[in-house]
């Protein structure tokens, strides 16, 4: 028993923490939000280039997966950055194709490689990002692949941008997939965008914390008052009691677990939310300033892949 | 990273499990809050020494199995799921003892720890005074030189079992000159049936007596009673409250054990459609699960060689809100029977609702766990 990241994980964190620093993805975010795919892809490239994309794929398709922990450390870091597009849902399409030999064989290489940008959405529900992806995967009692493409619908979040997806009834091309790649692709998204929230809480404490040390009333720093204080501190112990579900999770693999993670995750980064808005005041509410980009994430990412109910729902059929 | 167990581990909990198994007693000891519960479980606690099961983690020496901080994880986990009695010997092992580990003398731990592990002599913790709560240094109560110890004057109060306890330990201003009130005092060890301790027993909200205060009238204590040096009680007391405390004090299996009983109750009391109660106790269980992996990963920092300082303010916030959250779930499930006071969950709800006041209050654990660990500025108390 070692539940610590080890050297070469926490060293996998803090290199990509350096490489998405030196992305400005504040200015890649911004772009993708008025549909300006450019910046976002060469992000796209760079992460790859690190290599996230062949955790979540086998060694026969030239992944070094699937490497459960590591993703969880890369996706806190995409949390943490704020990155924009559809990196859940590729690696979760990963572990979709991964249950098909002639699926995985077209699509894991490309994947692995950061070479395929492709979506993931439940049958009747949104794709994220579907105009920016090669192919659109469905999820459902009939798995199928459909074009990318449909109506942009404007999310909360504007960097999510959502595409209804609404085939005709027997519309795309069914997948051949078995069932438990279903779930077992439900459960990756699941829990990577548990990570992916908790980095989002982890950076809008951060940010807090520093705002409150720098902005002055009655002549002295608003982080030395107690109400301010203990609202911080509070926030610290949700991400702190999130953080070892998240990994617990990614080690355990079982449903309940990610299910768990997923709840506690995106509940504590949406209270960070709401107090990193409060603590900013008036400038908190504002969109140029680039805490809204993480800001409008802890609603959608708390209830994407796994609403609070459901997920409390599973945690209790064990 | 992993979360696996070695053979050895297992070894251990399974061997746990089968002593605990044939021996913890069939349906609750009367309450530990009591005369006749207090010597209950006395009885239990020798029972539990005679294995060398009451104080896993200490040296084999004192009565102990030498056991490390993980199978010290296990053993609390297998006591609490095989639902064994709750200890009154805790404030002794818990407080008493780390801090004898780290600054008694080799005499002292002698003559303290075995009875401590038998349950012989059960000790009360004597910091709090009537006008000292949070701001603990400010405390009045003087210990003044006499040849051969020291003489204990003044009010002690909050003591928890010190109703039916034998001895106490606690900080006492020595030097009234000193230059800060948390320099000149002085940590002792003395006895509640000397001359001039008189205890007076106080009702909680439930009517028992499950604290008391204590009044010292020139109570004499000897040299060998002080432990560490004299005027240096307040680093003393200190050291022990950071460290392993925020590991020892509360243990997940007693979590795991309640989450797992109200998720029971649950599927026999519970109405499926009641969503508002059903998130609830989900939210127990994931609580306990949370506690159980931080705390495991406290533990590998700790084996690690780590220390765990301010981050045991984390801890202590986290438990005890959820303490209270998992039994406030369990009463209004039980509907109208959750009110009675000798109902399953009553007990545990009333000890529950201290949890944010003792051990330092949450709203002094929220201010270390802002000043120390997000490094914010210190403000005005
Ligand atoms: C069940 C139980 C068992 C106990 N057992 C023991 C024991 O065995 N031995 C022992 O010595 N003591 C014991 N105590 C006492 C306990 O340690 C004290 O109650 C605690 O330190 C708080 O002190 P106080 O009660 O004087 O409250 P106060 O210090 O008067 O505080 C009252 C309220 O004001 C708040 N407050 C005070 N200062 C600040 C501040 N700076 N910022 C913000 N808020 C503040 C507190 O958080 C609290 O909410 C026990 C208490 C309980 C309830």
């Amino acid at each position: 028993m070692r539940f610590l990241l080890t050297r070469e994980q926490s060293d996998f964190a803090r290199s990509l923490d350096a490489m998405l620093t030196s992305a400005d993805t504040p200015a890649v975010v911004r772009a993708w939000e008025s549909g300006d795919h450019g910046p976002g892809r060469e992000v796209w490239r760079r992460v790859a280039e690190a290599g996230v994309f062949a955790l979540a794929v086998p060694e026969e398709h030239e992944g070094v997966g699937l490497l459960p922990v590591e993703l969880v450390v890369a996706f806190r870091e995409l949390g943490r950055h704020a990155v924009p597009g559809p990196y859940v849902e590729t690696v979760a399409a990963a572990v979709l194709l991964a249950g098909s030999p002639g699926l995985a064989k077209e699509w894991l290489p490309r994947i692995a490689a950061g070479r395929a940008m492709v979506t993931l959405a439940e049958e009747g529900g949104y794709a994220l990002d579907a105009d920016a992806a090669e192919a659109v995967f469905v999820l459902g009692a009939r798995p199928a692949v459909l074009p990318p493409g449909g109506a942009l619908r404007v999310s909360s979040d504007a960097a999510r941008r959502l595409f209804a997806v609404t085939p005709a009834a027997g519309a795309g091309e069914a997948l051949p997939v078995p069932v438990a790649s279903v779930v077992a692709a439900r459960e990756s998204a699941m829990l990577l965008t548990a990570a992916q929230a908790l980095g989002v809480g982890d950076a809008l404490l951060a940010r807090t914390v520093s705002y409150v040390k720098q902005r002055t009333q009655f002549g002295t720093p608003i982080g030395s008052f107690q109400a301010v204080k203990h609202r911080l501190a509070d926030t610290l112990v949700g991400l702190e009691f999130a953080r070892p579900l998240v990994y617990g999770a990614a080690l355990s693999r079982a449903g309940a677990d990610v299910a768990a993670a997923k709840v506690t995750a995106g509940e504590a980064a949406y209270a960070a939310g709401r107090t990193a808005l409060q603590l900013h005041g008036a400038v908190g509410y504002t969109q140029e300033l680039d805490l809204s980009l993480w800001l409008r994430k802890t609603g959608p990412l708390r209830d994407a892949w796994g609403r609070p109910g459901d997920c409390r729902g599973r945690v209790l059929e064990g | 990273m992993d979360l696996d167990f070695s053979a050895e581990q297992d070894a251990f909990r399974a061997e746990a499990r089968a002593w605990l198994a044939a021996r913890v007693p069939e349906g609750p000891l009367p309450s530990l809050e009591t005369e006749e519960g207090f010597a209950a479980h006395r009885e239990w606690e020798a029972r539990l020494a005679a294995d060398r099961w009451s104080v896993v983690s200490w040296p084999e020496e004192y009565g102990g199995r030498g056991a490390d901080i993980f199978q010290w994880l296990i053993f609390e986990e297998e006591y609490f799921a095989a639902g064994a009695p709750g200890r009154v010997s805790q404030n002794g092992i818990n407080l008493l003892a780390p801090t004898l580990f780290d600054h008694a003398t080799d005499e002292q731990r002698a003559r303290v720890l075995p009875s401590m592990a038998t349950g012989e002599v059960v000790w009360a913790q004597a910091w709090s005074e009537p006008e000292s709560g949070s701001d603990l240094a400010s405390l009045r109560s003087t210990a003044v030189r006499t040849p051969g110890g020291w003489l204990l004057s003044g009010q002690k109060t909050w003591s928890s079992r010190a109703a039916f306890a034998d001895r106490a330990f606690g900080i006492f201003r020595s030097d009234p000159d000193a230059d800060r009130p948390h320099r000149g005092l002085t940590y002792l060890m003395f006895d509640l049936r000397a001359p001039g301790v008189t205890v007076r027993p106080i009702g909680r909200l439930d009517g028992k007596p499950a604290f008391a205060e204590l009044f010292l009238d020139e109570v004499f204590v000897p040299d060998e009673d002080v432990i560490g040096e004299a005027g240096r009680g307040w680093r003393i007391a200190m050291s022990t409250t950071g460290n392993e405390r925020g590991l020892m004090l509360r243990s997940p299996g007693r979590f795991l054990a309640a989450a797992g009983r109200l998720a029971r109750d649950w599927r026999t009391y519970g109405d499926p459609a009641d969503t508002a109660v059903r998130d609830r106790v989900a939210d127990a269980l994931i609580g306990a699960r949370a506690y159980q992996l931080f705390t495991w990963a406290n533990a590998s920092r700790f084996a690690a060689g780590e220390t765990i300082g301010a981050e045991s303010s984390l801890n202590k916030v986290f438990w005890s809100e959820y303490d209270i959250a998992l039994h406030e779930t369990a009463l209004e499930l039980m509907g109208s029977d959750g009110e009675l006071a000798d109902g399953k969950w009553a007990e545990g709800y009333v000890f529950a609702l201290a949890g944010p006041i003792y051990a330092g209050t949450n709203e002094i654990q929220r201010d270390i766990i802002a000043e120390r660990l997000l490094g914010l500025p210190k403000g005005r108390r």
